[in-house]
């Protein structure tokens, strides 16, 4: 049987309400982006139109290449998000086949201690975690960002791992001990390969907020030699607020690449989002 | 408490040797995350209980709460914060998820041209980080730039353009807006997701029984995806009540003007961390998080045993 068909009218109604909104999603954006190739009279005389030959203007981006260590900041940010990632997504995966592997005592405590992190956000502990991070010298290090943000990412990534590795069928595993592979080989050799659409999930829903977070950097790293890109775009426009041209400058900066990383990913983020229910 | 979950176990356990495996694959996860975040929760929680007599860190009871509530340099500070944010939320749960609703709503229409495009559009903002969105829309909100007053010139409203994020009156408002801006993506996709999952069959029958259009959506399909409103709702709940860095980016440590978008997030921050000339407190810190801590596991706990367990599923 087919589906009863939605008239034209509606579905004309149904496009223009969704291009709509589309446009409000995209449009402060778009102007930012724009905006950040014009010089200063252009900026502000007529701020909708597209750069034109003689209004293209870079001098924002110099200026912020020229004042803030940008290059610093991403580097910083990039090597505290794969660290990140990859600790959470390697303990959390080790956790999960634990769980769902075997049967020992208090599986289901273990289960739902660790799944407390998903609802209580690790923010509320950050009075003891500062503190813990100055006993430890750890302050304005990468590597107090990276253990807060692993052990903030583990919750999930052990709560959504474990519904994977549930699905991998007993027999394989139960063929390799015949043949005998050691549990860490099943581990690593057999059920690892086997989630890895699971991870890849689990890793774009851990980046973003990592890469995002402005409060811990804030608390634990704000040297300048420890700053993200969340926290030196913050700085720097905080700095430069009458500077128009490199404050829309460091705006396009900071969005490009997460941009391009979602352009390029949007299709595993939405279908992790919507698990597997997008056809 | 646990014996019980024990005892239940531990016949079989017995039987079997050692399985030092379990421990080392568990070890890691365990140790990193009891470190670094239940750990400090807990301690975090202890040290609202303590404050600074005569140099000393001394066990003070609830006398920290108690300043909280009632002293007036606090009080007044406090309860404005905890106001604020109960309209952040209110506010969300009126706009961002009717309106994730409607979009779900209308992506989930079968073969609608170009869904996957607006998808992936309407999402976008939910990526970007607050402090990217935080200026955006402050330079975009600026009477200076002018790009609000053009628009509302365009349909005739300039009369009613005013800086809105620094008044008063509007500024919490105007930057609950931005938030609902930026984060509507995340209920229109499990609201879309939950959509999805309904069954053919479902939708058939109540073609069959001539119900289609709004009463289909009212009748059938709203009620369906329940679960997943309540769901949408507890992740806004918590992520309202622990909110900082938009308001921290667009208004300051300070939530002006005049504290007037203060919310339970910024307060904690210069409460500890100390802001201009105001030094930082540790205990009073402590106790601020563990209000938020309460007010969470409250939601939380409302929802898991109040809400979800009533909310009817139904299984397909």
């Amino acid at each position: 049987m087919s589906k009863a068909r939605i008239s034209p009218l509606r579905s004309g109604f149904v496009h223009l309400a969704l291009a709509g909104y589309t446009v409000i999603a995209l449009f402060p954006v778009v102007l930012t982006i724009v905006n950040s190739l014009k010089d200063k009279n252009a900026i502000f005389r007529a701020p909708l139109a597209l750069p034109t030959v003689e209004t293209f203007s870079l001098i924002g981006y110099t200026t912020v290449l020229k004042q803030g260590d940008f290059i610093g900041y991403f580097q910083n940010s990039l090597i505290v998000t794969v660290v990140s990632i990859f600790f959470a997504l390697l303990f959390g995966a080790m956790a999960a086949f634990a769980l769902s592997e075997y049967r020992f005592r208090g599986n289901t405590m273990l289960g739902l201690y660790l799944a407390i992190g998903i609802m209580i956000p690790i923010r509320l502990g950050t009075v003891a975690i500062l503190q813990g991070m100055v006993a430890a010298g750890l302050v304005n290090t990468l590597t107090a960002l990276i253990l807060v943000y692993t052990a903030q990412g583990l919750p999930l990534a052990i709560f959504i791992l474990s519904e994977f590795m549930r699905t991998v069928s007993d027999d394989l595993k139960n063929a390799g001990r015949i043949d005998g592979l050691s549990e860490y080989a099943i581990f690593f050799r057999l059920v690892l390969p086997l989630v890895r659409p699971a991870m890849a999930t689990v890793a774009v829903f851990t980046m973003i907020p990592i890469w995002n977070d402005l409060w811990f950097p804030l608390i634990l790293a704000p040297g300048e030699a420890t700053k993200t890109v969340t926290l030196g775009s913050q700085v720097f426009i905080g700095q430069f607020v009458t500077n128009w041209n490199a404050v829309l400058a460091a705006l396009s900066l900071a969005i490009f690449p997460v941009l391009v990383l979602y352009v390029i990913f949007s299709r595993q983020l939405i279908r992790g989002i919507t698990a597997g229910a997008v056809k | 408490m646990s014996s019980a979950i024990l005892s239940e176990d531990s016949i079989q356990v017995s039987a079997r040797p050692r399985r030092w495996h379990i421990l080392v694959f568990l070890l890691p996860a365990f140790i990193v995350y009891s470190a670094v975040m239940i750990l400090p929760l807990i301690e975090t929680l202890r040290l609202s209980l303590y404050n600074i007599v005569d140099g000393q860190s001394t066990f003070v009871g609830l006398a920290n709460f108690k300043v909280l509530f009632g002293e007036e340099r606090w009080a007044a500070d406090f309860w404005r914060a905890l106001k604020n944010n109960f309209i952040f939320f209110a506010i969300h749960m009126l706009v961002q998820n009717p309106l994730g609703i409607a979009l779900a709503a209308m992506l989930s229409i079968p073969r609608l041209r170009l869904a996957t495009f607006y998808r992936t559009a309407i999402f976008m903002p939910t990526i970007l980080s607050f402090v990217i969105v935080g200026f955006i829309w402050k330079l975009i909100l600026s009477p200076i730039w002018g790009i609000t007053p053009f628009f509302m010139d365009l349909v005739g409203l300039k009369a009613f353009f005013s800086p809105w994020l620094g008044k008063p009156g509007s500024a919490l408002i105007a930057v609950s807006l931005i938030s609902v801006w930026q984060n509507v993506g995340i209920p229109m996709m499990l609201i879309y997701a939950a959509l999805l999952n309904i069954p053919d069959e479902v939708i058939e029958a109540a073609e069959c029984d001539g119900i289609t259009g709004w009463s289909q959506f009212w009748k059938i399909k709203l009620p369906l995806v329940l679960p997943a409103i309540g769901m949408v709702s507890i992740l806004t709940f918590v992520g309202n009540f622990n909110a900082f860095d938009l308001i921290y980016t667009v208004q300051g440590a300070l939530a002006g003007p005049d504290g007037a978008t203060d919310i339970l997030g910024t307060l904690l921050y210069r409460t500890f961390f100390g802001f201009q000339l105001q030094l930082g407190d540790r205990s009073m810190g402590a106790a601020i998080a563990t209000v938020m801590f309460l007010i969470i596991l409250a939601g939380v706990s409302l929802y898991l045993f109040g809400i979800q367990r009533r909310v009817r599923r139904y299984q397909f």
